[in-house]
């Protein structure tokens, strides 16, 4: 049990402590407005566009609906934590090279539900694909060229463990 | 305001009885939106979902009965071997919002929330759940039927965490369908529970009255006409629609209108009879 008004949250390994903040803010505001860590981003606060997910013990969830103070004894991961050297991970680059990025606003979410996605199943079908994204909105894209992204990085993978 | 995170439902009950206006939180799902747009403000927070024996579930062979624990999230629901067991309650949870939202989700706050467009609340109903509570006054079992009392209200004291919902094992076909505007992360304009349990049919209606509404008049129909209740001609699953549809009390709001959820309601009785799972 704990009560808080400091409270620390493990983000990508990294204990932060969270100071004078409102104990009602929600993960993806003390993500970005407190820890500075601004690769979440919010559009709706409700759940609905997924460009806020994160993994909080594993599982991808929306920040915006996870009450930060209650994740104290949690782990919790974010885009940034994806590759710490600065390189792209397998699913970034083939965001890039397929075009899936337009204006980039959902991309942080997606490529969070694309790597969730394919670390429980490496060769989902079209259908799985659709299913595991249908919490992630893009108002650009139209979708095709993230689906070819998921492709791409489907066909990477099965290559390099031939 | 504090966040208090028990790790036992023992310790929830006894924090609950020392913090009467305290607020539960599960997974955020609900709660988080009404925060988020200061429409709810709590003073302080107990957090249930660090607490193992919430996720828990089991079968009991002599009752035939399945108990889910109110803090298994929708993602654990909606495959595996309990969806095997009772697949209406994973096809409702296979409809709640997204991965994202079934991930955090759980039945424990689809009760909490008690909106007559839960998703899991007319398998409920159908099946005729049990919901069991805990508060340091001890444990209590509601049948779901006298838990849900109108829109957004339950029977739930201040204090009360709930805790499981005990279902039947039928073996017998039962089918979940809802219609919404687009297929993802949609609210239900009309849900419906169809199960046959004991040789009786049994049907549960959301969306479109205040509480979920079993069709008794439609039930007692079907069981009458029907000579197989695994081989329902149209003629009859379509007169058995249309008396659901008849009991059905929907009104107009932002997301339908009462003519459309009637005639919707009507069109599930007559699918979910004639298909079932
Ligand atoms: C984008 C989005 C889409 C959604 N789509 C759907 C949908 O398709 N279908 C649907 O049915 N719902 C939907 N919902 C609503 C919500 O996801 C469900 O109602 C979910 O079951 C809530 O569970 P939770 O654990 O997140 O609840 P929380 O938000 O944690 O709690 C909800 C309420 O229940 C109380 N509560 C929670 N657990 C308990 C407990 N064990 N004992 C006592 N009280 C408790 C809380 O105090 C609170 O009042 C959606 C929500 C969002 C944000
Ligand atoms: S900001 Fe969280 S889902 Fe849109
Ligand atoms: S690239 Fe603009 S929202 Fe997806």
């Amino acid at each position: 049990m704990s009560s808080n008004e400091f409270y620390t949250l493990k983000v990508n390994g990294a204990e932060h402590q969270v100071s004078d903040a409102w104990i009602g803010e929600s993960l993806l505001y003390v993500l970005r407005e407190r820890l500075g860590l601004p690769g979440s981003k919010g559009a709706c606060e409700q759940g609905e566009c997924g460009s806020c997910t994160v993994y909080v013990d594993g599982a991808a969830v929306c920040s915006c609906l996870v009450m930060a103070a209650s994740a104290v004894e949690s782990e919790i991961a974010t885009v940034e934590g994806l590759n710490t050297d600065g390189s792209l991970t397998d699913v970034q680059e083939a965001f890039v090279t397929e075009g899936a990025v337009q204006c980039g606003f959902c991309t942080p979410g997606l490529v969070m539900a694309v790597h969730h996605l394919l670390d429980e199943n490496d060769s989902p079908s079209e259908l799985e694909v659709k299913e595991a994204l249908s919490g992630n909105i893009c108002r650009c894209t139209g979708y095709g060229r993230i689906f070819a992204a998921v492709d791409k990085v489907v066909a990477v993978r099965k290559g390099a463990h031939q | 305001m504090s966040v208090l995170i028990p790790h036992s439902i023992l310790e929830a009950s006894e924090i609950l009885a020392q913090h009467p206006a305290a607020t539960i939180l599960n997974g955020g799902t609900d709660l988080m939106v009404e925060v988020n747009f200061n429409h709810r403000r709590p003073d302080s927070i107990v957090l249930l979902r660090n607490i193992a024996e919430l996720r828990d579930w089991s079968t009991d062979a002599a009752s035939g009965t399945i108990t889910i624990g109110a803090g298994l999230p929708y993602a654990a629901i909606e495959k595996g071997e309990i969806a095997r067991l009772v697949p209406a309650l994973a096809q409702a949870a296979r409809t709640v919002g997204s991965p994202q939202i079934r991930a955090a989700g759980t039945m424990g706050g689809n009760l909490g929330t008690c909106s007559p467009a839960g998703d899991t609340l007319p398998v409920l109903s159908a099946l005729e759940a049990i919901v069991h509570l805990q508060s340091i006054e001890g444990a209590r079992s509601v049948p779901f039927a006298d838990f849900m009392v109108g829109p957004k209200r339950n029977s739930r004291q201040p204090n009360e965490v709930i805790t499981a919902v005990t279902l039947p094992i039928t073996e017998q076909r039962q089918g979940y369908s809802k219609v919404g505007v687009r297929n993802a992360m949609v609210i239900s304009v009309a849900s419906a529970c169809f199960a046959i349990v004991n040789d009786t049919p049994r049907f549960a209606m959301g969306s479109v009255g205040p509480t979920i509404l079993r069709a008794r008049e439609a039930e007692a129909y079907l069981a009458s006409a029907a000579s197989n209740l695994n081989d329902i001609t149209e003629e009859i699953a379509h007169e058995f629609g249309r008396i659901a549809a008849s009991e059905s009390r929907p009104i107009d709001d932002h997301r339908s209108t009462a003519t459309y959820r009637k005639h919707a309601i009507g069109v599930l009785a007559t699918r979910l009879a004639l298909k079932g799972i």
